[in-house]
């Protein structure tokens, strides 16, 4: 069981400032995220596009934004639960939340910070007829464990980095890949889909562009795929097919946690510290929502900086305190390193 | 002071919107949606990488072409059409006064 102070769910932006502002309240924070990397939005949808209204950052791209809440908030030693996502809550007699996640990792801690953004990143599915049929039974939109498509008939569609990166990497082990896009141009990284043209010239995995999978066929498990080539339709055989047409987020079972629910929000008091409906569960960012509600990374900020103050009265509510300037307190962090301000000397002038 | 425009617009549930439109305010189609607070989420913001703003024009306006991130974004969507076009990409000006759209299905 991991233990913390706050158990932040989310790793984009607003969770990570999170873990700073109740560093300085000496508060342990851990976080969770269903993506194998911290950051959220910004490192799965635009690591690579500029943000112009971070005050302070006339342009900063989302991607070191991400990289510098993690420099900013390493002294305080987050610790990281990524690719699981949050499912269940339970509150304990002690008043503790443990969190389970789907791949069964419990965490403890008295307070909640719900930071999921618009919630957990999901493969986007196409709409195709006995899809959740062929889950798992030939069909996977993530890859696990590529062993087990050694030596196997392997179909990939998409036109992005994924699709690029798993064709380059498969067509090692597999005895044949087919890559399916509905256009023959590629979104992705310049070098990958030069090696992806180069593996074509060779004969080494098969293009069909511009198409697209329209059916799939098989009695237990997938054995064929229905192939859209421009007005022809043919089957082509296969072992696995996997879809890889990037993500999209969904509030999932977050949603069933008993917490007011508005517009696809979680609904906060605004007025006070962002707690929602149930005591000391917290939502911040793009997650919740109140009168007035703007999604910016920098309201972000403002509501994880109120929550850690609000969070702190609750597991001390004894201990007075008040709110300090980094510039006259430095930073001090759980990792034994201390940051200050340079303090002025005064000499003499003889 | 600049004129306001008007989209016709039809949910996914075939109910028919007119919506007000300023030209003024540098906003796209995806943002007047969620303006009169109709389902287009508008998951990305705006940048195109996303396909929740997804709709089919209907009219026979000439709009500006695709971008090459827009085409990219609908070579992997679903539900394509050849008049699909992703909503953020389409700028509210004179020149799309009285545009016919419909939104394209949720994933």
């Amino acid at each position: 069981m991991i233990k913390t102070d706050i158990l932040i769910i989310g790793a984009g932006p607003t969770g990570l400032f999170a873990v700073f502002e109740a560093g300085l309240l000496k508060l342990k924070c851990h976080l969770i995220d269903s993506l194998p990397m911290p950051g959220g939005q910004c490192a799965e949808i635009y690591p690579k596009k500029p943000i112009y209204d971070i005050p302070s950052h006339p342009e900063i791209l989302a991607g070191d934004l991400v990289k510098n809440l993690e420099q900013q908030i390493a002294p305080f030693q987050p610790g990281y639960t990524l690719g699981e996502s949050a499912v269940s809550i339970e509150k304990t007699e002690d008043d503790q939340f443990i969190v389970t996640t789907d791949k069964g990792t419990q965490h403890q801690a008295p307070v909640v910070a719900i930071a999921g953004g618009l919630g957990t990143f999901e493969p986007r599915k196409p709409p195709l007829e006995r899809l959740d049929f062929f889950e798992n039974k030939g069909l996977n939109y993530i890859i696990k464990d590529p062993d087990i498509y050694r030596d196997k008939r392997i179909v990939i569609a998409g036109g992005g980095d994924s699709a690029l990166d798993w064709t380059i990497f498969l067509e090692k082990i597999a005895s044949s890949v087919t890559l399916i896009h509905r256009r023959n141009e590629f979104r992705g990284a310049l070098d990958s889909v030069e090696k992806v043209q180069q593996l074509k010239n060779e004969g080494k995995i098969k293009l069909i562009t511009p198409a697209e999978v329209i059916g799939l066929e098989g009695e237990t498990t997938l054995s064929s795929l229905s192939i859209k080539r421009e007005e022809n339709i043919h089957q082509l055989e296969c072992d696995y097919f996997i879809p890889l047409f990037g993500l999209t987020p969904k509030l999932g079972p977050i949603a069933k946690w008993g917490l007011e629910i508005e517009k696809n929000a979680i609904k906060v008091d605004n007025t006070l510290d962002y707690q929602t409906n149930i005591t000391g569960i917290y939502a911040i960012g793009d997650v919740n929502t109140y009168p007035g509600k703007l999604k910016l990374i920098l309201c972000g900020f403002h509501e994880a900086t109120l929550m850690c103050q609000s969070a702190f009265k609750r597991i001390f509510p004894d201990k007075r305190n008040v709110l300090k300037y980094t510039t006259v307190s430095g930073v001090s962090g759980f990792d034994g390193s201390s940051k200050q301000a340079v303090k002025s000397t005064i000499k003499k002038i003889q | 002071m600049p004129q306001d425009i008007t989209i016709h617009l039809t949910d996914r549930e075939g109910v028919h919107h007119e919506l007000i439109a300023p030209t003024d305010m540098q906003m796209n189609l995806m943002e007047i949606c969620k303006a009169y607070e109709l389902p287009v989420a508008g998951t990305c913001g705006g940048m195109a990488m996303c396909a929740s703003c997804q709709c089919y024009v209907e009219s026979d306006h000439v709009l500006p072409e695709r971008s090459d991130d827009e085409e990219a974004m609908l070579s992997e969507a679903f539900f394509v059409k050849d008049n699909s076009r992703l909503g953020c990409q389409i700028q509210m000006t004179y020149a799309i006064d009285g545009l016919k759209v419909s939104l394209a299905p949720s994933e």
